[in-house]
């Protein structure tokens, strides 16, 4: 049996890693709950922004990724408008959802994720987003064909949403983008 | 006045009806909106959820666009305001961010092009004066919710838009068409956002609060200023109803759909047949001014 360590690596503190990859500095968090407070989701979620801080703070890496509120943050930036020291919480936060993916932590309610992954996958395809695609995408990966499914005769009586994909993008920037990402 | 219009992915699938009221109430006022020749998607929450340089490089894509146009970009969709105009922060205030996204696009792009969101165009550009002079029809008193959401005016010092607590723009809007603004204090509360397929339930929570609180307020109908907004609040009443009981009966408009009527366009050509909730009685309450 043969152990194999790596060289060159050093293990970082995810405060240390938020902070460089998001500039922002959270030891200055005097915990007065104006964020949790604002939060729309904070009496849905266990976990609150000003938890999250904290946890940071004490290096309670694994707990604040198998938190629920990393994937049920709304990106509204409701705490950092009432921040009195102007930390960028929401920047925090898309930070965690960052190092979250790159670490595989555990799949969440919803698997938002994977309508992320859905959606650009569409924006990479066809330079804009089809709907149908992405919503097919996600379907078929969460499993959840039925859910309103009594709404699509609506929406395409109404013309609510388009059948094809559009094809007037110009695709010249957005396939460098997604090109430059695949090979980071 | 000439913009280069930013339609954004919605306004050619859920939220056509916001890019036909646009576009009608644009020509009736005589401002040109030229739509970006080949415009990409700005990336909206997936990308920022996923990968910083993806989510900014995708909106500064269309900013070098609408650069080479020498023109002013114009948006009607919240999210992708919200991401222009963080684009533009992040690239003019970062250098590193700066020289990361041009290597991204293989060109450079310097921040510099001047983002607007069309009622902003109304307001600030084209003026009450000219506003006034234009409506035939008036609201006649018509109770609005004002409904803002988020990313229109936060960060507030990165969109500059109106106030981020208790913004006033929309509610201007509906005063010079001689509708009532209710004060009401969900302005500015989520709706819940992108989670409409993957956390329904956090959607029909939020809304469900919105609707609720303008209601009580006293409003007869909503005008919002975001596809995902509208989308959430009425095509997804009647979830609401169901999963807490609620009888809600809450047309929600666009505020360009409000705008159209009071320049005498009719409700056929502002695509209010495609509300969920009927706007109905909203229609019949518009009168001839006098």
């Amino acid at each position: 049996m043969s152990i194999i360590i790596k060289k060159n690596r050093q293990a970082e503190s995810l405060l240390a890693s938020v902070k460089k990859l998001s500039g922002v500095d959270v030891s200055v968090c005097l915990q007065c709950k104006k964020c949790s407070n604002g939060c729309p989701v904070s009496t849905l979620a266990i976990t609150r922004p000003s938890d999250i801080i904290k946890k940071l703070q004490l290096h309670m890496d694994e707990q604040i990724f198998n938190s629920d509120l990393i994937w049920m943050c709304a990106s509204c930036e409701t705490c950092f408008s009432r921040c009195p020291m102007k930390i960028d919480m929401a920047a925090v936060m898309d930070t965690l959802r960052h190092i979250s993916l790159k670490r595989k932590a555990l799949k969440q309610k919803g698997n938002v994720p994977l309508f992320n992954k859905s959606f650009l996958k569409t924006v990479q395809l066809f330079g804009r987003t089809y709907d149908l695609g992405m919503i097919a995408a996600y379907k078929m990966g969460t499993s959840t064909y039925l859910q309103d499914t009594n709404k699509f005769p609506m929406m395409l009586k109404k013309g609510k949403i388009a059948l094809l994909p559009n094809l007037k993008a110009d695709k010249t920037y957005t396939n460098r983008i997604f090109n430059k990402a695949k090979n980071k | 006045m000439k913009y280069a219009y930013f339609p954004g992915c919605s306004a050619e699938s859920t939220a056509q009806d916001q890019h036909i009221s646009t576009m009608e109430v644009a020509k009736a006022l005589g401002i040109e909106l030229i739509e970006l020749k080949g415009w990409t998607c700005c990336g909206s929450t997936p990308a920022h959820h996923t990968d910083k340089m993806i989510s900014l490089a995708l909106p500064a894509a269309n900013l070098l666009m609408a650069k080479k146009t020498g023109l002013d970009m114009v948006v009607f969709c919240a999210a992708c305001y919200n991401r222009m105009k963080v684009a533009n922060h992040e690239i003019k205030s970062n250098p590193t961010i700066r020289k990361e996204v041009a290597e991204a696009l293989g060109e450079d792009y310097d921040g510099s092009v001047q983002v607007l969101h069309f009622t902003e165009v109304l307001i600030k550009k084209l003026g009450i004066k000219k506003l006034q002079e234009s409506f035939t029809h008036t609201l006649d008193g018509l109770k609005v919710a004002n409904y803002y959401g988020c990313l229109l005016v936060r960060p507030a010092d990165v969109t500059n838009f109106d106030d981020p607590e208790n913004p006033t723009l929309l509610d201007s809007l509906v005063t010079i068409m001689g509708g009532e603004s209710i004060e009401w204090p969900h302005k500015v509360e989520c709706c819940g956002g992108g989670f409409a397929l993957t956390r329904t339930d956090i959607v029909l929570e939020l809304s469900h609060s919105i609707i609720e609180m303008a209601e009580l307020s006293g409003a007869q109908c909503m005008s919002v200023a975001c596809p995902m907004c509208q989308i959430n609040l009425d095509m997804r009443q009647g979830d609401i109803n169901k999963s807490k009981g609620t009888k809600h009966q809450l047309p929600i408009v666009y505020i360009t759909q409000l705008l159209g009527l009071c320049l005498g366009i009719p409700a056929s050509k502002l695509g209010m047949e495609k509300c969920v909730i009927s706007p109905k009685p909203i229609i019949d309450l518009v009168k001839k001014a006098v």
